[in-house]
């Protein structure tokens, strides 16, 4: 196979990592909502709680993405 | 018409290279841009402080409401210990939360997009606490490693996790706030490249770019929001690494 064709099929397979991203973090913001309906009043105080799991889950999506941007433009 | 969406990212000399003891130094429009950022932060706030009225103006409670709105991140993730590290905190914030907002501007330079900029910030926390965690606690900081109520049997693999975790946290703290501003930029750029190919294919095309721009106008106010949350996580993920500093048992 041409190498530059193998590049971009990689940095394309790379990007489905970031599907997985995208579900957790739905998973977290779903989640969040239900509670914050059952509860309005506790909803404030887990603010900063759900941002922090929002950026760990986030992270590992953006890391597929980086070794897409990797294939594509870095090496 | 092709449009080259990483170009916007290039570093460029603003002016002439000059070398300092086998070094090159060079003034890039990303050390313009950052003192841009630093000089628009000071006049706000000073602007701000200014009047320093009881029923605060309208420039004076936007600082009230981002001191307020920092301090309680502080306090309430690093606890009341936690405030001494307030002033740096805050500088991060304000830092970043401009230095995305300035990038969001048409033809200007994004700071943030750059990874040596990030990383830099990101290993300024890790070694701050490093360095705050040895000083206070001294080796009973490597507690942090070795978390309380875990069976002998599985301790040995929960530190080495433990550890190779604590040693991934300026990689993602770095790579997370760069490959947000990065991926956000192309994108835009991107959507305004099919609006300058669109309508240079005749009069049907004029009207498809309606289509692109308007997801321009959307995708603006999304980078708007993911500005300021990229700004708040990064300052709150500071406040979370620095409460390991300062409590460490956990």
């Amino acid at each position: 196979m041409d190498p530059t064709a193998a590049k971009y099929i990689g940095a394309g397979i790379a990007c489905i990592g970031m599907g997985g991203a995208g579900v957790g973090v739905g998973i977290i913001f779903g989640n969040y909502l239900a509670a914050a309906l059952r509860n309005p009043s506790a909803a404030q105080g887990q603010f900063g709680n759900l941002i922090f799991g929002f950026a760990i889950t986030e992270a590992l999506g953006i890391f597929s993405l980086l070794i897409a941007l990797l294939l594509l433009f870095g090496l | 018409m092709q449009v080259d969406p990483i170009h916007q990212f290039q570093i460029q000399d603003l002016m002439p290279m000059m070398s300092l003891g086998g070094h090159q130094f060079s003034f890039t429009n990303s050390a313009l841009f950052m003192f841009i950022i630093v000089g628009a932060v000071s006049t706000f706030l000073i602007a701000a402080t200014a009047r320093r009225a009881v029923v605060p103006g309208r420039i004076q409670s936007i600082a009230e409401m981002s001191y307020e709105f920092v301090a309680n991140t502080v306090r309430s993730s690093a606890g009341n210990e936690g405030m001494k590290f307030f002033p740096f905190v805050f500088t991060l914030f304000m830092f970043v939360l401009f230095a995305n907002l300035i990038g969001l501007i048409p033809y200007s330079f994004t700071v943030t997009s750059q990874l040596v900029v990030t990383a830099t910030l990101a290993l300024t926390v890790f070694f701050l606490v490093v360095g705050y965690g040895f000083w206070r606690n001294g080796l009973h900081f490597l507690d942090l490693f070795v978390p309380k109520g875990v069976p002998k049997l599985i301790l040995p693999a929960i530190v080495v996790i433990e550890v190779l975790s604590f040693l991934s946290r300026p990689v993602s703290h770095s790579v997370r706030l760069f490959a947000n501003m990065l991926a956000g930029h192309i994108t835009l750029q991107v959507f305004a490249g099919f609006i300058i190919m669109l309508g240079g294919a005749g009069i049907l095309g004029i009207f498809g770019a309606v289509l692109p721009f308007a997801m321009v106008v959307m995708l603006t106010a999304l980078e708007l929001l993911v500005a300021f949350l990229q700004a708040y996580v990064f300052a709150i993920l500071t406040c979370i690494y620095l409460n390991d500093a300062i409590h460490p048992g956990h």
